[in-house]
């Protein structure tokens, strides 16, 4: 019910705000005068903005069972940047299509992710999980880098557009763009729902769930891959959008408890609902213009960040 | 025998020194086996060996005749039952939650919890004496009642044989003895456990067989009254001892002060 709302929400708000009869009838009736505007721009946006919103809840909720760490997320840990550098790669070098630039994020997600699992290992041993977040900062910073540059060096023309892009904006939304997250994101999603059980044990510690009988290496592969793949498509959809992933599973946490099963599909709902009232502001403060919705998502969960390192280190 | 390590050798590191140098040690139902020795002698190593923890060099483990490596680990959970040294919780479950992850290996990934897991649950609470606490956050739990929960969580595995990493650390001399109590109880019940313990005067009088280990081998093993004998264990924790016996006849280690003689 609550996301059906923000759904109505984030489809009345825009450049040209809408009624909700107007809304109505330009989805009913296909020659209504608002007919245009929400069926190839307002719909296919929501429902990407809901979709890429809580995939990055449900990986970040993932993610921080995984590190034991509820500071863990796809944009601190660095998988975002990898996700980005890749794409950008892709995207300068001309060798993508929009179908395939996922693949490429996802392979930059990948690398980014072992390179901050093997920056937080010291002969074999694993640290502090803080140390890993930290990894997971600098490596992302460094992606940051990487992009930036490429993006000066390439052409004029697509420049502007990347870096807007890059910012994470739902702008370029499209059926095609809801349609290659869709293809890459099912599996992935359906692979950490039937891993919920696993992650209430890898939140006990690993060698804990192991005794208890979970398969510890398969599970945290499973977890890497498929958040890897679910940051990817979002990144190569709409760009880089930070600490969905970190705001929402806390607050999911503290509702419904901490068992994966509830909480997952819980942190999906809200997740998503958060992406799309993101986007309604970020859409409606700077009319016509409109902010990357990464910024609104980043003014709303850096404070979030900082209230839970405190009570972390606390 | 339902769980056996047969020379068991084990390094940490390729080039590190043995941390487990030829340890074998069988569990067999209703035989509760002490384990016991100084500090890095390779206790807790000798049972992430026998849970497939720590890689075998050489040696074998294996589970009702079966070895390791042929176990899926579900299947292996659901007949061994482990609780480890420390363990910290990061979300605070609730208590009946937290024994519910004791039934990870009978559920599958997505089906229901079942009237048989609830079941379990009950008794393993009832056993451990946490019925009444069973809606509290493990959070607000004493030291005590966390090391029950994770008791009750291991026996709602159902397993034929417990493995306990020094299951009364810390604990308060009431809850110490429960703990032992409620071993035994379980052990008389047909249950197979190993204890590993630095309370040498409490394994002796409950356990039915101990293995007394040092730099990583077995030093002796039998029965407490062969095992508690002075020019044994006096080498193996370098302080002189007394050995003397308790009314129930178990023997009793007094460390003696520098300068104190006894006469046998």
């Amino acid at each position: 019910m609550i996301a059906a709302g923000c759904l109505v929400v984030g489809m009345l708000a825009g450049a040209v705000p809408l009624s909700p009869g107007e809304l109505w009838r330009g989805i009913v009736d296909p020659s209504a005068s608002s007919a245009e505007i929400i069926r190839n721009l307002r719909l296919p946006r929501v429902f990407l903005a809901f979709l890429v919103g809580g995939s990055l809840g449900v990986c970040g909720a993932a993610l921080q069972a995984l590190v034991r760490n509820p500071l863990a997320e796809p944009y601190l840990l660095g998988l975002s940047g990898g996700a980005g550098l890749g794409a950008v790669v892709a995207i300068g070098l001309k060798l993508a299509s929009s179908w395939a630039v996922p693949v490429a994020a996802f392979a930059g997600a990948l690398a980014a992710v072992a390179l901050v699992y093997r920056l937080s290992q010291v002969e074999g041993r694993r640290l502090d999980p803080r140390v890993l977040l930290l990894a997971g900062v600098v490596v992302g910073a460094f992606a940051t880098a990487l992009m930036s540059a490429i993006i000066v060096l390439s052409d004029a023309v697509q420049l502007r557009n990347v870096f807007l892009w890059l910012l994470g904006g739902l702008s370029r939304s499209s059926w095609e763009a809801l349609g290659i997250f869709l293809f890459y994101s099912i599996i992935p999603l359906g692979l950490l729902v039937l891993n919920a059980r696993s992650l209430d044990l890898l939140v006990l510690g690993e060698e804990t769930a192991h005794h208890l009988g979970s398969n510890v290496e398969r599970t945290r592969i499973t977890i890497y891959l498929t958040t890897a793949l679910l940051t990817a498509a979002g990144v190569a959809t709409c760009g880089i959008i930070g600490f969905v992933g970190l705001v929402v599973p806390h607050a999911v946490r503290r509702i419904w408890g901490p068992l994966h099963r509830t909480m997952l599909p819980f942190t999906f709902l809200v997740s998503g609902c958060f992406l799309v009232l993101a986007d309604a502001v970020a859409r409606t403060v700077v009319r016509p213009a409109e902010l990357p919705v990464g910024i609104v998502t980043a003014l709303i969960g850096v404070p979030v960040f900082a209230m839970l390192l405190r009570r972390t280190l606390a | 025998m339902i769980l056996q390590a047969l020379d068991l050798r084990i390094r940490y590191s390729p080039q590190g020194p043995l941390a487990l140098d030829g340890v074998s040690c069988g569990i067999g139902p209703g035989e509760l086996v002490a384990v016991v020795g100084p500090n890095g002698s390779g206790k807790t190593t000798l049972l992430r060996g026998m849970v497939g923890l720590a890689p075998l060099e050489s040696g074998e483990v294996r589970l009702e005749g079966q070895p390791l490596g042929s176990w899926r680990r579900g299947d292996f959970a659901r007949r061994v039952g482990v609780v480890s040294q420390r363990e910290e919780m990061l979300y605070p479950l609730r208590v009946n939650e937290a024994v519910m992850l004791g039934r990870y290996a009978s559920l599958g990934p997505l089906a229901p919890v079942s009237e048989e897991d609830r079941r379990q649950v009950e008794a393993a609470l009832r056993r451990c004496d946490l019925w009444d606490f069973r809606t509290r956050r493990v959070s607000e739990l004493s030291g005590g009642e966390w090391q029950r929960v994770r008791v009750a969580r291991a026996l709602a595995q159902v397993p034929a044989a417990l493995l306990l990493d020094e299951p009364t650390t810390a604990l308060d001399v009431r809850h110490e003895m429960e703990v032992f109590e409620l071993i035994r109880q379980l052990v008389s019940e047909g249950l197979g456990a190993m204890v590993i313990t630095h309370h040498m005067n409490l394994a002796a009088r409950y356990a039915t067989r101990m293995l007394v280990l040092s730099a990583g081998r077995t030093v002796a093993e039998g029965a407490p009254e062969d095992v508690f004998r002075r020019e044994i264990l006096e080498p193996v924790f370098q302080w002189p001892i007394a050995v003397v016996r308790w009314l129930d006849a178990a023997p009793q280690v007094v460390p003696l002060r520098p300068g104190e003689v006894v006469r046998e």
